[in-house]
């Protein structure tokens, strides 16, 4: 898979619809992605896709089994109720930030999709002080263009919501921006790891999860991990890119490589075999501490049944739960690079290894 | 079922000691039942046998309520909380222990009533001083509050625990209603520690090991004076749950119940509810997780000494309920898939 | 060896110099012992005994902070791991590293500050660590990102019969525990002593799933604020009055039987003991509590003032009252 159909690849997961709780849109493409590079694809009960790439074994004992997870919902809003006069009002699923959504476009997925808008008041008719606040979510409503005997007809108390935006390339070619790339750019990496591990030698046993219902509390990813129970897991997601008046060294850089997490909720071992990986094939990574909650895949998977060792790798990404996410590719291949190498590294001895450590 | 909820709300079940409920219920369902038994930490299970699936119903039999964490020199108690109270709606009010004592609770001198927290909250047992009131009461000893059930003209009624006496009640009656023999298992949950983060209902998921989850408990509403935009009243039918902090309910389970509903012209909401989880968020996350949903009870007033509901709603939620158990689920061993 | 406890560093998620200690204690002692993917450490005395033996828990991690940049000049921004009041950070010194490289804690002199900013605490984003270096070339020879530190404390006694230094909570647990696994009996029980509580009791989820007891007892350090400016009300556990049983905190709420068991122990045995008159804060309790189909669990503490600062204090006949009445409960559950 070359480097411009992973881009169309992620343009098209970026455009798709999949809010928490309704991301069958999203799933049904990462599986017809990853179809083609593994031996096995199943939903658990949860939902969550599971695609299985057993590895070369020939040594007669168990396989170890390492699991990349990346989430594949996205944030979104959920109808709550029909108003007169045919406005809808809204409540978010997962960090909405209301001071980014007037005159935000939207998707309501009710009979049919159809477009809407979240309104916003005139500046005209504001007084100096309301425009010098901010309008909470429960006053902000979405105009669909129907009045409120077709709204009832269309839309149902519980329908879904999602960000419209189209993705797009920017002009230097690095740059992608769009809604959703958190975590459509981790489904990414996935597909582009299967792809890249059907060349490449590898003694484990890989088990690409894309997870459900991440940004409302980990649940697809506390699910899978049980059931899965894998010896080794590794979250791919996104991290905070570094932007104007952001803290310096708390934020990273784009373009200087993807993010590997070090703290409590990570294992130390794996940690340094990610840093050393790109070490030994001079891929730029970047290190973000984290003293406590990764608020990732990773925080479920760790302490799934009996503990499984965890890791987290990011792709830093601007403008965060907006629909003007942007990421630089080169991250995003860098770190398919980095995945690609430290799994093909792999073998059982590493995981007798770790526990000395 | 008015005479089954007012037995059951004016019964003492605060998050932690809900024996008294539970051997009630235990009382009146036992011969309804294939299999009857709690677990370590005080779970109800009222099983009716049969072959998978087997769906696990869950309703909460705690409320919640206070407990004394001091006794002063005076005889005075200090109070925390027993789940989500508002120390405000707790002035004046009387609780009652499980030995039948009441008290009332009171503020400390206060320069504006928005200084109210629960180190400024106090109950009056009516003992002289310490010796006396350590005689009456332990540290340690948990209280709810003591209102009674009052019937209103109309189908509506009031009371304490409401939340979820009500839920505990739809169990109940719907247990009373079903044939001997269902087309598949049904295990009926009468849950501890819902109000303390659905500490029952997680380990009761994990013990049972149920195909499906669902949640009966009360829901807010939006038909109060200046309420929140919630499109659920009180009066127009159990509702449907969609979503609430605690889960997405699981969309196959979701459908289910509205076209049972339908079919049969039970009326009833979607519900959409903001703050708040319930049980069936604990279910569908067990082990490899739980296609779950929930239905619920719209109710005024929740976590307050005069909780309302009207009773058309839980007839109506029994209804659903009966129905929904009484038709075959598919499903597949080998795959119980999205 | 209270003293030796708390003096060793063990940040939550880097506690295997605490680790190496206990196992060190323990060889050659006949306890079979291991250790799990997160570094949770399990003994188990007198296995074979019991069927279910009953478990006992406390946490070897400490509060500390992570480096988690490097200025331009050579000074070092941290976050602190678990929770401390950013006001006791001003002004403490600190070993960073697996090296325990010293550094201190600075801020903005008094003198230079403006009236207003005089009265308001620092706020953490404002502290650094200043660890001599002059630059960030040379910062970054000896410190990356991630290490942690914690604060440069030695334990000592003082006064009648009370010790202070860092990290009782829950180094006291430790002790404890290490006490009982230590001395000549033939009680069965699995002792986990467990990591990252601090950062929401995550060792315990996997222990207790993993050791499946019936009944488990957590073995902590608590809050006490017997000291001036706390109403006695709000004192929540009082130094020298013995071991806090939990009534409840915000992971748990101690099943009653279990607390009047406790209670009943005590009493036998002349134990002093006091309720915790607190419920918020929380312990393992929970996490053992509600794990697989539900754990009987109750919460003793060694009360503790000046907790998760760089210095608390603790009273030695709390400390044996608790290994008391941790062996008396283990003795009523053979």
């Amino acid at each position: 898979m070359n480097e411009d159909k992973i881009i169309n690849a992620l343009l098209e997961l970026s455009e798709m619809a999949a809010v928490s709780g309704g991301e069958e849109a999203a799933v049904a493409a990462a599986a017809r992605y990853l179809k083609t590079y593994v031996s096995d694809i199943k939903r658990d009960c949860f939902g969550n896709l599971l695609a299985f790439k057993p590895g070369e074994n020939a040594t007669g004992r168990p396989a170890l089994t390492i699991a990349l997870v990346a989430h594949a919902d996205e944030i979104g809003a959920m109808v709550t109720k029909i108003e007169p006069g045919g406005f809808l009002r809204f409540t978010p699923i997962g960090g909405l930030d209301p001071r980014t959504l007037p005159g935000q476009p939207v998707t309501v997925h009710g009979k049919k999709k159809f477009p809407g808008v979240i309104g916003a008041a005139p500046p005209h008719l504001l007084t100096k002080k309301e425009r010098g606040e901010t309008t909470p979510m429960e006053k902000l409503f979405i105009d669909i263009g129907m009045d409120q005997e077709q709204a009832a007809d269309k839309v149902k108390v519980g329908d879904i919501i999602s960000l419209e935006q189209h993705p797009v390339a920017l002009k230097n070619g690095k740059m992608m921006t769009g809604k959703s790339l958190d975590n459509r750019a981790g489904i990414a990496v996935l597909i582009a790891c299967a792809a890249g591990l059907s060349r490449l030698y590898h003694s484990v046993d890989v088990v690409f999860i894309a997870s459900l219902q991440e940004e409302v509390g980990l649940r697809g990813a506390i699910t899978a991990a049980y059931g899965l129970n894998p010896d080794l897991a590794v979250a791919i997601d996104v991290t905070h890119g570094d932007a104007p008046e952001l803290e310096e060294g708390r934020f990273f850089k784009l373009g200087k490589g993807p993010v590997v997490a070090k703290g409590p909720n990570l294992h130390p071992a794996l940690v340094d075999r990610l840093e050393k990986t790109a070490g030994k094939y001079f891929l730029p990574v970047q290190r973000e501490p984290i003293p406590d909650h990764s608020g990732t895949d990773a925080w479920a998977f760790q302490v799934a049944r009996e503990g499984i060792p965890t890791a987290l790798l990011s792709i830093p990404l601007r403008y965060m739960h907006t629909a003007v996410e942007m990421i630089n590719l080169d991250d995003l291949f860098n770190c398919v690079k980095v995945l690609g190498y430290f799994i093909g590294g792999l073998n059982r001895t590493f995981l007798e290894d770790m526990k000395k450590c | 079922m008015e005479e089954l909820i007012k037995s059951l709300t004016e019964t003492f079940g605060p998050s932690g000691e809900e024996e008294t409920v539970r051997t009630m219920i235990a009382d009146l369902v036992r011969d309804r039942t294939d299999r009857l038994f709690e677990d370590s930490l005080g779970n109800l299970y009222a099983v009716k046998e049969g072959d998978r699936p087997r769906i696990m119903i869950s309703a909460h039999m705690d409320e919640i309520g206070v407990m004394v964490t001091s006794i002063d020199e005076n005889g005075f108690l200090r109070l925390a909380p027993l789940g989500r109270v508002n120390p405000v709606m707790l002035l004046g009010q009387r609780i009652r222990f499980k030995n039948g004592l009441t008290g009332s609770v009171y503020h400390e001198k206060l320069k504006d009533l928005k200084e109210l927290d629960w180190d400024k909250l106090y109950a009056d047992v009516g003992q002289k001083d310490a010796a006396s009131a350590e005689g009456a009461v332990k540290i340690g000893d948990q209280a709810c509050l003591a209102q009674p059930f009052n019937s209103l003209p109309g189908s509506r009624c009031l009371a304490k625990a409401m939340d979820d006496r009500a839920g505990c009640a739809v169990l109940i009656e719907t247990l009373r209603r079903l044939p001997a023999r269902l087309p598949q298992e049904a295990c009926f949950v009468f849950s501890i520690q819902e109000e303390l983060g659905l500490r029952g209902a997680k380990t009761a998921a994990y013990r049972y090991e149920p195909d499906f989850g669902i949640a009966v408990d009360v829901t807010l509403v939006g038909d109060t004076p200046k309420a929140s935009t919630m499109a659920v009243s009180l009066g127009k039918g159990p509702t449907i749950k969609v979503k609430d902090s605690s889960i997405l309910c699981h969309p196959r389970v979701r459908q289910l119940m509205v076209e049972t509903a339908k079919k049969n012209d039970i009326p009833y909401q979607m519900e959409v509810l903001e703050r708040g989880g319930t049980d069936a968020g604990a279910i569908h996350l067990s082990r490899e997780g739980v296609p779950s949903g929930a239905i619920s009870i719209p109710c005024r007033y929740v976590h307050s000494p005069s909780e309302m509901i009207d009773l058309k709603d839980a007839a109506n939620a029994v209804e659903v309920l009966v129905k929904l158990l009484t038709k075959e689920w598919s499903f597949s061993e080998e795959s119980n898939v999205f | 060896m209270l003293s030796e406890l708390a003096d060793i560093q063990g940040v939550s998620g880097d506690e295997a110099k605490v680790r190496r200690f206990i196992s060190e204690k323990l060889a050659g002692r006949g306890i079979e012992t291991s250790v799990d993917t997160m570094g949770n450490f399990i003994a188990r005395k007198n296995r074979g005994k019991l069927a279910t033996p009953p478990m006992l828990s406390a946490h070897m991690d400490e509060v500390g902070l992570m480096i988690t940049s490097i200025r331009q000049g050579g000074l070092l921004n941290f976050q602190t791991v678990g929770g401390i009041d950013s006001r006791v950070l001003v002004a403490k010194r600190v070993k960073i590293g697996r090296e325990g490289l010293r550094g201190v804690i600075g801020a903005k002199p008094i003198h230079l500050q403006k009236k207003e900013e005089q009265e308001k605490p620092y706020k953490q984003e404002s502290l650094y660590i200043d660890a001599g270096f002059n630059s960030r070339e040379e910062a970054e020879k000896y410190i990356s990102t991630g290490d942690y530190a914690v604060f440069d404390v030695s334990c000592i006694k003082m006064g009648n019969g009370f010790y202070r230094g860092k990290a009782f909570d829950d180094r006291a647990g430790c002790l404890v525990l290490l006490e009982l696994l230590l001395e000549n009996s033939d009680l069965c029980f699995n002792a986990a002593f467990t990591v990252q509580e601090e950062v929401g009791t995550r060792g315990a989820m996997v222990t207790a799933y993993t050791l499946q007891p019936q009944k488990a007892l957590v073995v902590e350090a608590t809050a006490s604020a017997d000291t001036p400016e706390t109403e006695k009300e709000m004192s929540s556990t009082i130094l020298g009055k013995g071991p806090a049983i939990s009534l409840m905190d915000k992971t748990i709420l101690v099943d009653r039987k279990m607390r009047d068991e406790l209670a009943d122990c005590a009493v036998r045995a002349g134990i002093p003991f006091q309720f915790r008159r607190f419920t918020g804060a929380g312990t393992e309790g929970g996490a053992i509590a509600y794990s697989r189909e539900g754990v009987k669990t109750a919460v003793i503490a060694v009360p503790c003032r000046y907790i998760h600062s760089p210095h608390c204090v603790l009273k030695e006949s709390d400390l044996q009252a608790t290994v008391s009445l941790a062996r008396a409960w283990l003795e009523n559950n053979q």
